[in-house]
């Protein structure tokens, strides 16, 4: 019955393997993890000084956006989704996801949705430069006549996502193994279930707005046009409906990836496994009910400004109790600090600082000041890159042994490590200062006040660049040539992934392990 | 092996502390690390509530990262350390939950009043107008009679051409607002194309301008200054060059200054009805046309985010339809209504300018009074 894969590249195209599926994903969101850091160091290098000297304005703004929409919905997104399809049957011992044929279809579809808003760089008028947010009317009435490939782009990748969620959902419910009840199940899994439940909430939101654009743009509606009895302001609270969650999409499946490693390596059980879960589902919850506080400034009525801080603030509490329970699983554990580790603790330390100015920019009144400076780029980046970016790595790092068989090299690997967190820290740190001394996001160009700073983050964007290069020939070299790995891989390693072999066969679980 | 990746831990760890430290050491005098205080009230209280919650946040990092520090050094395999296996702590678990929760209502009552101070436009001395356009401010005195625009003055030169930067690059402007000392100014907020942001840091005034939408704001500065600020919200191609410059003057220089802006608008009203030479209007069109239309249709008229003037079918079609063009805008498009930006002269001078410049040679010319004919309808 089970036989291995085909032969060529119909393996590739027609498979409904989860792992290759899996790594089809992953490999998909390197690349375009790559394309949209080379926009970065684009952006980085203009800003490198004051005075206009690379780019203009116009393809400054394409940059920002473009870079902001790959690194959302090309890199981060598909990674996760990458990591669930290889390691969400493995944990719950699922011989595979529960719609194989769905799966090959929501990854097949995303090359063509990117393809499609890369091309839009090489169209009449340019890309889209309306930042990822994309606002009304600057993203409609105002915006390039690519827009339209953009919207396109975007329902694509919504459907992908929403796929992808149902699959995960269907496989998460149905298909665990005998005795892997609910609150038995790994936190990776559980972040994911609740991840793929917001999805399916807030994807349609998404195609939503941006259909409500397309309508105003070429079939005469007026939904976001105030000159005919639109509200620019509506567009907004859409949006951020979406987005908001969308911020919770890209991190509580890190959490999960943080929450498998941090024991495996403290030698230690999670500390708090229930208020995990039940602190995961807080902060999705919540995350329905704060979208306006990324509109403080838009003018609301004060009641509402009110609400909106305290369930911003509210959220704190959650998120508080997950970084304790992870120091507390560190706690009077026997430590070691392989990379994955490394990653994981540099996660939890940085993401926390993330947290802290998240925190502070819940505070409304002080909101005025930090919203739209680069105080705000230098938040989300701190809960993105060491938030998504450095679990996925970690991720990758922890799980390589068991997807090829073989172990990664410790000394690059750390080297990775320290050059990403140097680079990191180097390049968003200042740009807490250069936003608290005034500078606005998304300008191309600056007052000397605001210099120096930017100078330091450049500088550091490209180490941080050049990090990921390293990055690459490490998974590459261990891929063809690493030393082998053993079943458990990890000396603290729990859970049913590593009672398989390594690398992991075609085929896994055809019949069901029990769990006991 | 061991020192060896003890080695590679420190380098880059030792370099990133040089990089950030190394300019502090150079002394540098553009250090700014924090928020300003600003000259109001609400700024003053704005940044104490800035610094309470860093704080708060800096003494909870401490108390974490102490606690993880200490125990990735203590409780290491290496040192022999072996794991507890403990799991979980109901006791441990209310309480952190419950202290943050009690830090952060502490925080919230603070914050509510000074929001409310921030939402209190009630019993202002004098309002202001504020719209934003693509990319300038426009200042509305209302019950004045007085209103103007505020575009970037900074030369094309020294962004583009890295000629030397003047003190105020980027943050200053022709005609700044002027406001008086000691009054508590009401500004109303709103905009004619796309969403962009009025911030003055010095103020902690940041409206939206939306729009559809007056939104309001206000302030009351007592210490007579400039101070500067900049559009916050991305508006398009050139929204990093919007600035904002607000002058706060005593009262007496503030009429004065009022009286003077007057007669200078009085003036213009006269020119109306004077004739010039086309000499004149291409050098005033030219200005002009550098000003207030080279960022979108080239500064040789070549095109860029708008089309050629350069053989432009309107500019060397017929005359009404240009003088269309300016006053009215091209609805739906990025070609908005000049017809409040530009006085008569001014889009006299420009219409002109962008007829017989660029070599299209038109060999006709327009008068300050057709354009103020066409905008009364005949
Ligand atoms: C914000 C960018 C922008 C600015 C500033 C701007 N324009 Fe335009 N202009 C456009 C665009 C875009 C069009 C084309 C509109 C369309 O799609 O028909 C246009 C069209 C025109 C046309 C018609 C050209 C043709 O051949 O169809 C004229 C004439 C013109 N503008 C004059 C001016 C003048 C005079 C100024 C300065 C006072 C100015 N524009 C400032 C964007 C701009
Ligand atoms: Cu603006």
């Amino acid at each position: 019955m089970a036989h291995g894969p085909d032969k060529g590249l119909s393996r590739w195209l027609f498979t409904t393997n989860h792992k290759d599926i899996g790594s089809m994903y992953l490999w998909f969101s390197f690349l375009m993890f790559l394309v949209g850091g080379v926009m970065a160091l684009i952006i980085r290098a203009e800003l490198f000084e004051p005075g206009m000297q690379i780019v203009d304005p116009n393809f400054f703004n394409q940059m920002t956006t473009m870079h902001g929409l790959i690194m959302v919905f090309g890199a981060v997104m598909p990674a996760f989704v990458g990591l669930a399809n290889w390691m969400v049957p493995l944990m719950i011992g699922a011989p595979d996801m529960a719609l194989p044929r769905m799966n090959n279809w929501s990854f097949w579809i995303l090359p063509f949705a990117f393809a499609m808003l890369g091309s839009t760089l090489f169209m009449e008028g340019g890309a889209p430069n309306f930042g990822w947010t994309f606002y009304a009317p600057l993203s409609t009435t105002y915006a390039p006549p690519s827009v339209t490939f953009f919207i396109f782009a975007v329902h694509i990748m919504g459907a992908s996502s929403i796929m992808g969620s149902i699959n995960i959902i269907a496989t998460i419910l149905n298909m665990r193994a005998p005795g892997m009840t609910l609150m038995k199940m790994p936190l990776f899994v559980w972040t994911w279930l609740i991840t793929a439940y917001l999805l399916i909430a807030v994807m349609p939101v998404l195609a939503g707005v941006v259909t409500m654009m397309l309508m105003d743009i070429h079939f005469g509606t007026a939904f976001f046009d105030a000159a005919g009895g639109g509200d620019p302001v509506l567009f907004q609270h859409i949006f951020w409906f979406f987005g908001h969650p969308e911020v919770y999409i890209m991190i509580l499946p890190a959490f999960g990836v943080v929450s498998a490693i941090l024991p495996t390596f403290a030698r230690k059980p999670l500390f708090g496994y229930s208020s995990m879960v039940y602190a995961t589902a807080a902060i999705a919850f919540l995350s329905f009910i704060v979208w306006a506080h990324h509109m403080f400034t838009v003018g609301m009525p004060l009641f509402a400004e009110l609400v909106f801080m305290y369930a911003t603030m509210l959220i704190a509490v959650p998120t508080g109790v997950k970084v304790f329970n992870w120091v507390a699983t560190m706690w009077k554990g026997s430590m070691t600090f392989e990379t994955p580790m490394l990653f994981a603790i540099a996660f939890v330390i940085l993401f926390t600082i993330g947290g802290f100015s998240g925190l502070m920019l819940a505070i409304a009144p002080v909101d005025f000041q930090y919203h739209d400076t680069y105080f705000v780029v230098a938040h989300f980046h701190y809960v993105l890159v060491p938030g998504a970016i450095f679990s996925i790595t970690a991720g990758v790092y922890y799980w390589l042994p068991k997807w090829c068989g073989h172990m990664y090299n410790e000394v690059l690997g750390k080297t990775h490590f320290w050059l990403a967190f140097a680079g990191l820290n180097i390049t968003f740190f200042p740009m807490h200062f250069s936003g608290l001394a005034g500078m606005p996001r998304r300008i191309p160009d600056y007052h000397d006040l605001f210099a120096d700073w930017n100078m330091i983050s450049s500088i550091g964007a490209f180490l941080f660049g050049a990090a990921q290069i390293l990055f690459l020939y490490i998974v590459i070299r261990t891929i063809v040539s690493g030393r082998k790995a053993t079943q458990e891989v990890w000396e603290g390693s729990h859970g049913l992934e590593w009672t398989v072999p390594s690398p992991a066969p075609y085929h896994t679980f055809d019949t069901p392990p029990e769990v006991k | 092996m061991l020192s060896n990746t003890k080695k590679l831990l420190g380098t880059p760890l030792l370099a990133s502390l040089l990089v950030l430290l190394l300019p502090a050491l150079a002394g540098a005098s553009e250090w700014r690390l924090n928020m300003t205080q600003g000259v109001t009230e609400v700024s003053q209280e704005v940044y104490s509530l800035h610094m309470i919650i860093f704080w708060i946040c800096t003494v909870i990092g401490v108390v974490v990262f102490g606690a993880m520090f200490y125990t990735m050094i203590m409780h290491r395999k290496s040192k022999g350390a072996k794991a507890a296996n403990f799991h979980h702590s109901t006791q441990v678990e209310i309480i952190w939950t419950v202290i943050p929760s009690l830090i952060l209502i502490a925080m919230a009552v603070p914050a509510t009043s000074t929001l409310k101070k921030i939402y209190d436009t009630d019993d202002a001395d004098m309002s202001v107008l504020v719209t934003g356009y693509q990319w300038k401010w426009k200042y509305e005195y209302l019950g004045e009679d007085l209103s103007f625009f505020s575009n970037l003055s900074t030369p094309q030169s020294q962004i583009y051409e890295g000629e030397a930067r003047g003190e105020n690059y980027l943050l200053e402007v022709d005609n700044p607002l002027v406001i008086p000392a000691g009054k508590k100014v009401k500004f109303l907020v709103t905009a004619q194309d796309v969403i962009h942001s009025w911030w003055v840091p010095d103020l902690a005034v940041k409206r939206d301008a939306i729009p559809g939408y007056v939104h309001e704001a206000w302030t009351r500065v007592d210490k007579e200054g400039i101070y500067r600020g900049q559009c916050a919200e991305l508006c398009g191609k050139d929204h990093g060059f919007m600035p904002i410059e607000v002058h706060v003057r005593s009262q007496s220089d503030y009429n004065e200054w009022l009286t003077q802006e007057k007669a200078k608008a009085a003036e213009i009203a006269a020119l109306t009805q004077k004739t010039f030479s086309f000499d004149e209007l291409m050098a005033e069109g030219e200005a002009v046309y550098q000003r207030a239309c080279a960022a979108c249709h080239g500064p040789g008229g070549e095109g860029g985010v708008g089309p050629a003037i350069i053989k432009s079918k309107v500019a060397t079609g017929p005359i009404d339809i240009h003088i269309d063009v300016i006053v009215n805008g091209i609805t739906g498009t990025m070609m908005q209504a000049f017809g409040e930006q530009l006085n008569e002269v001014e889009a006299a001078a420009v219409i002109t300018y962008q007829r017989n410049g660029f070599n299209n040679n038109m060999g006709d010319e327009i008068q300050p009074i057709d354009v103020y004919n066409f905008k009364q309808g005949n």
